[in-house]
């Protein structure tokens, strides 16, 4: 398959209206992604999906990730003169991070035997402004995975068919898998309590249903 | 009757028995599990129900698919949030006498997937367990070994007396509170009549 740089400048001959982003990967997989806009996601797919040099007909995976709000120190030199006397200052700034959501796709090509490509998507942040289109009607195998990232980290795909929880009940109103879930606290008694664990069943000790001993 | 009475007279080609026995011995040699399974567990109460473990020697070997029929509850595997309600739905379903077994280590408290969000953290919680086997998930000699456990606590139950079994008075609870999904959690999260969380000795482990 050809780079993700070729593949960059190929859409968005295609897709006018794709802005794409080459995400770095330094982990040791070092397998970088390409960030699509929301607005031209669906074209951008269905280019993907029948290029004839790129066939990328099967989804393999769709997962959710958090992203949380961060502040990133950096920290700038500069030479200033200060009575006279020209010195070397160190400033510091927080650069504050908006969180988002995103969704990551897998791609392969059942066809052309190659892939991964590696998508991701982006929500505008983690509270209000979560939804994404869904890729579904390009990728059918995308349906019950998509119900699933809905499911556990709340983003809201416009255009799914059948979008609704897939493993939590329908009554239930939080979303497990976004970092700052709290989980129902019924950690009355654990066998071999220890950490974590041990300090959430203390709470519960003196308590009337679990009498302090 | 008399230990001593009773062998002599057996000595003698004299059979003697009562009534509780006789009655004990037929309900413990026919129980009859309810044919359901939740993970792993019930691969091993397959094969354990199969010709090379032959739960049939013990009499119970007839799966029932309907809890109408059946007299003992196998819980086997991860008992989920989203399944408890189903669960003991079925329990109360089962007409008494009935019996249940928590089989493997998620049964009993959720095992490794305790912390997960939306594992139920033991069966027990919701409906009376008559024996747990821990293992994950047990071998089906365990599960032999617990389906003995049970016959052997079938075989020493009254029929009469304040000790006398829960299908024999009128005031017991046959019936156990199906939980609802709430918005966070089931509701209730436990049945505080079947289960109370034991007191914890922290330092002692």
């Amino acid at each position: 398959m050809e780079s993700l740089e070729q593949l960059q400048a190929r859409v968005a001959q295609a897709v006018p209206a794709a802005r794409l982003e080459i995400v770095p990967n330094d982990s040791p997989a070092g397998q970088p992604s390409l960030l699509l806009n929301k607005d031209a996601a669906l074209a951008v797919a269905q280019f993907l999906r029948d290029d004839p040099r790129l066939r990328l007909d099967y989804v393999s995976n769709v997962t959710g990730v958090d992203w949380l709000d961060t502040v990133i120190t950096r920290k700038v030199r500069s030479r200033q003169v200060i009575e006279g006397i020209e010195r070397e200052i160190e400033h510091s700034f927080e650069e504050k991070k908006p969180g988002c959501l995103e969704v990551v796709y897998h791609l392969y090509s059942m066809e052309l035997k190659h892939g991964p490509l590696v998508l991701r998507l982006r929500t505008g942040n983690r509270s209000d402004d979560v939804h994404l289109p869904s890729l579904t009607p390009v990728w059918r195998g995308a349906e019950f995975q998509e119900r699933e990232v809905f499911d556990l980290y709340g983003i809201i795909f416009d255009g799914h068919p059948d979008l609704r929880r897939i493993l939590m009940w329908d009554e239930f109103q939080d979303y497990p898998m976004r970092k700052d879930y709290a989980e129902p606290d019924d950690f009355e008694y654990e066998p071999t309590a220890h950490g974590e664990v041990l300090e959430r069943a203390r709470r519960h000790v003196g308590t009337p249903e679990a009498p302090h001993p | 009757m008399d230990e001593g009475l009773r062998s002599e007279l057996s000595k003698q080609g004299i059979f003697t028995t009562t009534l509780e026995e006789l009655y004990n011995w037929g309900r413990k040699n026919s129980v009859w599990p309810l044919g359901f399974g939740l993970a792993c567990c019930a691969i091993e109460m397959i094969a354990a129900s199969m010709a090379r473990w032959d739960l049939a020697r013990f009499g119970a070997e007839v799966f029932r698919p309907s809890p109408r029929q059946a007299d003992l509850m196998i819980v086997a595997g991860t008992v989920t949030k989203k399944m408890a309600p189903q669960v003991v739905r079925l329990y109360n379903q089962m007409p008494e006498p009935k019996y249940v077994i928590a089989m493997g280590a998620c049964a009993i408290s959720g095992g490794p997937f305790k912390q997960g969000y939306n594992v139920l953290k033991g069966i027990d919680r919701y409906i009376p367990v008559d024996v747990h086997i821990p293992g994950c998930p047990p071998r089906p000699e365990a599960l032999l070994h617990a389906f003995m456990k049970l016959q052997q606590l079938i075989d020493e139950q009254p029929l009469t007396g304040c000790n006398r079994p829960r299908h024999l008075r009128a005031d017991a609870p046959t019936e156990f509170t199906v939980p609802e999904y709430g918005p966070h959690d089931l509701e209730p999260p436990k049945n505080p009549e079947v289960w109370r969380p034991p007191v914890i000795h922290p330092g002692e482990a």
